[in-house]
């Protein structure tokens, strides 16, 4: 979660509605035009469709993730024959010591990745969204202490707080929730940085004084005529979030503290084959290659998704 | 006098946040229902044995009472337990493993060289590269130079490092023999082992957030080169050479250094991964190892010493920078 100073797109002069209808077709026309954004949105799409279907995928190579095959081992629990184990059976070969499908586990791999990706995201986009918005709108104390704790946050040696937190939570609470839920509260601050420095700029505004000498109370300034206006960066945003936390997932399966076994996980995966990397690399490569391809997926198309709502900021291929 | 009033107000503010984040940290651990007295009470575990462990450990103490000694350790250090039996934890003490017999400040300064050895070299290979990519990709910007090296930066934004360190192990290690793949020497032992070994973890480490920074100061070298004074400074007919090299990086620095220093916190984060996947027994092991064994108070003292180490070296560059910058409030 590394931070990111490109500065933040300019809004809209226009009336809210109209602009928005407007910009949204300016946004589809941009990105058309991107190859390496089209590319990852192409790449983030097979990923959604694979998650989704994962069931249904090992079952149509007759495999499960779960089903131990021996049979697929030499005596030393390596796996037999080619490529780690490569059969019309095996698309990509076998886990080794347990003999597992790995085609199986790293498409149900995907499914974990993605949901607590996707969780982690939008939790932290939402406390992000309304930490920021009410702390550059209210000002004052309020907003002073806000600020502190995202430096703080922001500064934060997270991964070995998420280590230790990990491994002496209760196991009654699903590991799955607590990683989103940790993920989370590391993640909202840079979200929150963001809007937060919108909403300064935009609460001077001539639209939100207006509304203000109109009567309009808090709730409305905030909801109806700030947060239209920063969708698109929010956007933006979760978008660039979504693959910096798989990663963090990831990373800490591959430490042994993120998702517990059974449940397939990549990281989970790339840590276990450590130990296989001269006798086994394909037990690396197939989970390595799936992870580093979804990360690359939606970080293009964060990118391209960035050029084209602010052609303020030199695209890095232009 | 500016430069007093900043250091004043910046060191109130660090003791601030290093109190509330020991405190919540603390709370946090303590609450959650583990209990390190059971398991070093042996079996059989007597309720008499165990009330004297706890007390012992003083785990039989309210836990505001626990932080207020857990404090009061890091500045004078503290003695658990009374009379023949009693173990004493020399100031600065950041707890003491029952499990390991040993204070957790001595264990956490046996693993530090390990992780500062890959941390700052990292930092070091990293900040090279990355500045360097990035003005060289600016200055020749939409080159094949340029694309290449922005290419390359998406890609290497994009994988993990224990994936490149891995893939790292099979081609240099296993397959070309040209470096160990894990291990450490100490550098007082036998300075080219040292670097022998740590050759592949500064790489792998520098690789990912080289990639970023090279993005950063491509963004902020194109943004600045458009300045009046860099026109200025052409138009005095100065050399192109010492106009990117002196006026206009001078300025790319500055929001260089601002990420730096937040990235401090996840530099630590990646020695962890890094040390693991090269098997090296730094600080980032140390926690694990004690995670694996529920070692509850070398778990607080590892996280909280982390947490002092990344704010107190945001301290630093957080002065540094104030210093440097006279736009800089105190």
């Amino acid at each position: 979660m590394s931070a990111d100073t490109h500065p933040a797109p300019p809004a809209p002069t226009r009336p809210p509605s109209q602009a928005r209808g407007a910009a949204a077709r300016q946004l589809w026309r941009r990105l058309s035009a991107d190859r390496w954004a089209l590319g990852g949105a192409g790449g983030v799409a097979f990923f959604l469709v694979v998650a989704a279907a994962a069931p249904l995928l090992s079952a149509i190579a007759g495999q499960d993730p779960y089903t131990y095959d021996l049979d697929a081992l030499s005596d030393s629990g390596a796996p037999k024959g080619f490529g780690g184990g490569i059969s019309a059976q095996h698309w990509f070969g076998v886990e080794p010591m347990t003999g597992r499908d790995l085609f199986a586990i790293v498409v149900h791999g995907t499914r974990t990745s993605i949901l607590i990706g996707a969780g982690a995201t939008t939790v932290s986009v939402l406390l992000g969204v309304i930490v920021g918005l009410t702390a550059g709108f209210y000002g004052g104390w309020y907003d002073r202490i806000v600020t502190r704790i995202i430096d703080v946050l922001l500064g934060f040696p997270y991964l070995v707080f998420v280590i230790a937190l990990g491994a002496i939570a209760p196991t009654s609470l699903p590991k799955p929730l607590l990683l989103v839920g940790v993920l989370a509260i590391f993640g909202w601050p840079s979200i929150a940085r963001v809007v937060r420095g919108q909403t300064l700029a935009l609460k001077r505004r001539t639209f939100v004084v207006a509304s203000t000498a109109l009567g309009a109370g808090g709730w409305h300034l905030l909801v109806r005529q700030l947060l239209p206006h920063i969708t698109a960066t929010i956007i933006v945003y979760a978008t660039i979030m979504i693959p910096s936390m798989i990663g963090a997932e990831a990373a800490l399966s591959f430490l042994g503290v993120g998702v517990p076994p059974p449940t397939p996980a990549w990281g989970r995966s790339i840590g276990d084959a450590v130990g296989w990397v001269q006798t086994d690399p394909m037990f690396l490569v197939f989970p390595g290659g799936a992870l580093f391809l979804a990360t690359l997926a939606f970080n293009l198309l964060g990118d391209g998704l960035r050029d084209a709502l602010d052609p303020k900021t030199r695209g890095l291929r232009r | 006098m500016r430069v007093l009033r900043l250091v004043s107000g910046r060191l109130f503010s660090m003791i601030i946040t290093l109190l509330v984040i020991s405190l919540i940290t603390y709370a946090v651990f303590v609450l959650l229902p583990s209990d390190p007295a059971r398991l070093s009470c042996g079996r059989p575990c007597t309720p008499e044995r165990l009330a004297d462990a706890r007390a012992f450990m003083g785990y039989d103490q309210p836990w505001a009472q626990q932080y207020v000694a857990f404090l009061g350790g890091i500045v004078t250090g503290r003695t658990f337990g009374t009379g023949a039996a009693a173990v004493h934890c020399a100031a600065p003490c950041f707890g003491y493993s029952f499990q390991l017999n040993e204070s957790v400040t001595h264990l956490i300064l046996e693993r530090i060289p390990v992780t500062f050895s890959i941390a700052v070299g990292a930092a070091v290979l990293w900040l090279i590269i990355g500045v360097g990519t990035g003005v060289v990709s600016a200055v020749r910007r939409g080159t094949t130079i340029d694309r290449a090296a922005m290419t390359f930066s998406t890609i290497g934004v994009s994988a993990p490092s224990y994936l490149v360190g891995l893939l790292g192990i099979l081609l240099f290690g296993f397959t070309l023999d040209m470096v160990p793949v894990n291990g450490y020497v100490p550098l007082t032992e036998d300075p080219v082992g040292w670097l022998w070994h740590l050759v592949l973890p500064w790489c792998v480490l520098a690789l990912t957030s080289a990639a970023v920074y090279a993005r950063l100061t491509r963004g902020q070298m194109l943004d600045v080169l458009g300045e009046d004074y860099i026109r200025t400074a052409r138009a005095k007919g100065l050399r192109e050479r010492r106009i990117v090299g002196r006026h206009a990086l001078r300025n790319v620095l500055i929001p260089v250094v601002t990420v730096f220093g937040l990235d401090l916190g996840s530099l630590l984060g990646g020695a962890v991964i890094t040390e693991r996947v090269f098997s090296m027994p730094g600080l980032g092991a140390l926690l694990l190892d004690a995670v694996g064994n529920v070692d509850l108070p070398l778990i607080i003292g590892v996280t909280l010493f982390s947490a002092f180490l990344i704010i107190l070296a945001n301290f630093v560059v957080d002065l540094v920078y104030g210093v440097l910058d006279p736009r800089v409030a105190p």
